[in-house]
This record gives structure tokens, sequence and C-alpha cells, in this order.
């Protein structure tokens, strides 16, 4: 559960980043959060056995990480944690789906296969655009974001509380399987009852934290509603960049760059 | 100013797994002054401050703050008036950096960004945590987080200040730093400690408790010279009280 405890810190880092100060940070929140959805739903809404078509989207979570200054190789290290979740999810394909799409030499290659390379380059694709989005922008102004663009406020408050739930309930679970791993010096710490009360333990110190976390926010004058620290509108930069980009994700759905691009290589040197 | 008066009237709390944290307390607290609430650990300390601004709600009685009886009504008014600082500053501390839990009260209340920021601003240099700005509170050590803690309550120019155990894990200087700022605090303080030097010079008024009943309520001098009192409440005389261990010289007998 360390390693859960650390995955979390990163977390919280990921937020940290939001604090810098390029060119796409200083950008509205709002406008960020609309190319990121225009974004994902020109990915997602591929056909199940897309594969090239889904390449050329690549150019935005490159773009976005270079014009705002973050780390790649940690960006990249987060999607990585999610790839489990995602070939559990695509794992079946190359079973149940044996149709030879695509012939490579004498190889064939399964439908399943492809499918499968497909869900794991989309996922990588939403999954990164949205931890870019995070990073360059804050979960916070995310939320206050989707409030602005018509989401209804008790779901941008109950995403926000469900955030900060998260690390409540991981900095609890850090220490207190920090305390049982010292106690148990090395052994396995009583298994499993032990492990049993732990995790009755854990449930109920989260539950009680969140509770006084809630106390200190209402004491404060919280009422519902998170307002930003930074002002922002959505000036001429909010427009062009929504545009351009919007724009370049359409176009990459309904052409085929890689093919495209192909065929202009192939057709100049015949 | 009758409109900081705290007012408590057999305020009773029983928690859900029947613990009677609190049984019948009474007292009033008028504008100004400075009340140092002691006790031994579990007598219920922690429990009283936090219905002076709802909290916790009572069991019986009822608390008025300034005349106005708190209930659901009255909260935001009431939570406005009474600035508190909690015993774990790690409950108090949930926005990403110091800067944005600072500003998060202000912002509520509805003051304009650039107000804010200045009032951020002043208030992280009041309690000495001027470098900590940028910092995410997680990182920081535990007296740090209680300096920004208090600090998150500063910036809403409470009319009361309620501190559950301020100095508790603060080194000699932070708490210097901070009793000034309570002996400068113009308004209502209310506070618990464990600190009774602290209490003796910022008190004009000490409440003590005792499994959840208010065993004792007077001038400080009065509660600190009473020996048989402070032992059935597992309290001690404040170390400047006692006889110094070094040279012999008892400044008790120069009070008495
Ligand atoms: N959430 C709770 N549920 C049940 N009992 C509690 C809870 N919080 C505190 N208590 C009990 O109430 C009593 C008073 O606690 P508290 O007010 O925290 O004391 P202190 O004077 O040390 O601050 C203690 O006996 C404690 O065990
Ligand atoms: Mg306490």
């Amino acid at each position: 559960m360390a390693s859960i405890h650390n995955a979390v810190l990163d977390l919280k880092r990921l937020d940290l980043l939001a604090n810098g100060n390029s060119s796409i940070h200083r950008l509205d929140a709002r406008a960020k959060v609309l190319v990121t959805l225009i974004f994902t739903i020109c990915v997602v809404s591929n056909d199940r056995y897309e594969l090239t078509a889904l390449f050329p989207f690549f150019i935005f979570p490159v773009a976005m990480i270079s014009l705002a200054n973050l780390p790649p190789l940690f960006i990249m290290k987060k999607i990585a944690l999610l790839c489990p979740f995602v070939v559990a999810v695509g794992i079946f394909n190359p079973v149940f789906d044996r149709v030879i799409i695509l012939q490579l030499g004498s190889i064939g290659i399964s439908g399943g296969w492809i499918s499968f390379a497909s869900i794991m380059a989309r996922s990588t694709l939403t999954v990164g655009a949205a931890f870019i989005l995070v990073a360059s922008t804050g979960f916070t102004a995310v939320c206050q974001a989707l409030e602005g663009l018509g989401m209804p406020k008790v779901f941008a408050v109950q995403l926000l509380f469900l955030y900060r739930y998260i690390f409540v309930l991981t900095e609890e679970s850090g220490r207190a399987s920090r305390a049982r791993e010292l106690r148990s010096c090395g052994k396995k710490g009583q298994g499993i009852h032990s492990f049993g009360s732990l995790v009755g333990h854990l449930l109920l110190r989260t539950w009680q934290r969140a509770e006084r976390i809630h106390m200190a926010m209402l004491a404060r004058g919280f009422t519902g509603a998170f307002h930003a620290s930074r002002q922002s509108r959505f000036g001429i930069p909010e427009i062009r960049f929504v545009l351009a980009w919007s724009a370049l994700f359409i176009f990459l759905r309904f052409q085929n760059a890689s093919q495209l691009l192909g065929s202009l290589v192939t057709g100049l040197f015949p | 100013m009758s409109h900081h008066i705290v007012e408590v009237r057999n305020l009773q709390h029983v928690y859900s797994d029947g613990t009677a944290a609190l049984k019948d307390i009474s007292f009033i607290i008028t504008h100004g002054e400075s009340v140092g609430i002691i006790g031994a650990n579990g007598a219920g300390k922690s429990t009283l401050l936090q219905h002076l601004n709802g909290s916790l709600e009572p069991t019986g009685g009822s608390i008025h703050i300034g005349h106005t009886p708190l209930s659901k009504g009255t909260l935001p008014d009431i939570r406005r008036t009474v600035g508190m600082v909690f015993q774990d500053p790690d409950d108090q501390l949930f926005m990403p950096t110091v800067y944005d839990d600072v500003a998060f009260g202000p912002l509520n209340l509805g003051y304009s960004i650039d107000d804010v920021e200045q009032r951020v601003t002043e208030v992280l240099e009041l309690v000495g945590a001027g470098h900590l700005r940028d910092k995410p509170p997680y990182h920081l050590s535990g007296g740090e987080k209680k300096r920004v803690a208090i600090a998150t309550v500063l910036s809403m120019s409470p009319d009361i200040l309620v501190m559950d155990e301020p100095t508790n894990g603060l080194d000699p200087f932070a708490r210097r730093q901070l009793m000034k700022l309570m002996k400068d605090f113009k308004h209502t303080r209310i506070f618990t400690s464990h600190d009774l030097d602290m209490v003796l010079e910022l008190c004009g008024r000490v409440i003590v408790l005792h499994e959840g009943e208010v065993w004792a309520d007077g001038p400080p001098l009065e509660i600190f010279g009473n020996s048989k009192l402070l032992a059935e409440c597992r309290l001690e005389k404040p170390l400047s009280m006692q006889g110094c261990p070094v040279c012999g010289n008892n400044p008790a007998k120069d009070i008495n």
C-alpha cells in the first residue's frame, strides 16, 4: 500500500504542475477543457479496427507537453500506471476475434489484435490528454470550467470532493499500513486478521477525517462553490486555441492522415 | 460591543457511541476577553470548542453568539464571526497550495481577487509563513502547517478567534511569535492549551474543564494558586510559578 501512497503523492505533483506559467497554463481553463473534450470525442469515435488513423492524433499531447513545459517522462509513467486496466479490458479481443484482416508478409494479423492495439492507442491518447489537462490547469479549475460550460454545479462539487477524498483515503492508508509494517517486524503482520481490522479502521478513519475536513471548509464559509484565485477570461487567444485544435481534430477524424501521407509519398516516388 | 458576546447555556454533548463528552456547561464570555480553557486529555475541550461555530450540534442546551442563537439559519453569519483553528492542521488544509488554502475563506466571503491577494500576503507575513506561499501544505512540517492553519482563519478577519491547542508543536520562536499575535488581536480570544505558561501570560480568565464539566472559572493566578483543584483535574502549575530547580527561587511565594 506504500506504493499507492506514492502514486497519490504523484497525483498531487500533477496538480502542482498546474502552478506553472507557460502560455498553455495562462489560457482560460474552459478553452482547455473544450479542446480536450473535442479531442476525446474525435479519438474515441474512431472505428474499432482503426489504428493508422489514430497516430496523427499524438501530435496534440506532444505539442501540449512541450508548450506547457511538462515533464514528459512523468506523464508517460502516469499513463503506464493505467495500462494494466486497459489490457484487462482489451485482452479478450484477440481470443474471440480471430478473423485475419491484415496480411504482413506470411504473418496474418487477426482483427482481435488490431482492435486490441486500437484500444491501447485510444486509451493512451485520451488518458494522456486528461493528465495533461490537469497538469496544465489544476483539478479545481477543471471542475470550475466544467461548471462554466454548463455542467450542473452539484456534479462539479461532487467531482471535487471525490478528488479530495481520494487523497484523504490514500493518506490514511499510507499511515496505517506503515504503522502495521513497523510493528510486525518484517513478518507478515499476523496475516489476514490484522489486515481485516486495518481495512475497517481505515474506512472509519477516512470517513471521520473527510467529515472533519468538510467541517473546516464549512467553518471558512464554504457554500458549495469553489472560487478561482486567478482571474481569467475567454479572449482572443482562447478562441484561436479552440478553433485551431478542433479544426485539426475534425480533419484528422474524417481524413486518414497517415494514409494520405503514405499515398502522397508513394505517389511522389513510384 | 455586545456583538461579540459568547454565551453557552447548559451545553451537553453525547457522541453517537454514547460517550458523554460535555455535561451541563455554562459560561458567558464578553467582548475583548482572552479566555484559556484547560483540562486533562479527554476533558472535552475540543468538543466544547467545536460547538462554538456549529461544527458539532449540541445534544442539549444552547449557544448564543452576540445574542444570536446558534441555529441552522444563523450558521453562515456565525461562521463569519467565529474563526476556528482546529487541533489537527491536516484537517484544516485541503487546497493544493498554501496560497490557495489561505485564499479559500476570503474568496468564499466574496472579496475581489486583488483584495484576496493582499490579504493573503499580509496574513502569511503575520504568522511568519510568507516563504511557504507556493508550497503544497502536505509538504510542510508540523509547526509550519499549524502556522498556515492559523493564517487561513486570520485571513477572514474574524471577530472571535477560537483556537484548539494553537502552540502545540511550535518551536519556541514560533510560539513567541504566535503569542505576540494573539496579544495584538483586539477581539475575543478563546483557546485551549496544555501550555499553561502561555495561558498565564495571555489570559485574563481561565476555565477548567474536568470530565465534561466546568470545575473552575476565574482569574489565572487564583486558579493556578489552588493546588487541590489542579491535582484533582490532573493539571500542574505553570513552570513560571514553580520553584526554580536551579537557583531555588520560588516566584509563587512573591505572588501570594
Ligand atoms: N468522534 C467521537 N466519537 C466518540 N467519542 C469521542 C469523539 N471525539 C471525542 N470523543 C470522546 O469525548 C471525550 C472528550 O474528547 P475531546 O473533546 O477531544 O477532549 P480534549 O479535552 O482532549 O480535547 C473523550 O473521552 C473522547 O474519547
Ligand atoms: Mg483536544
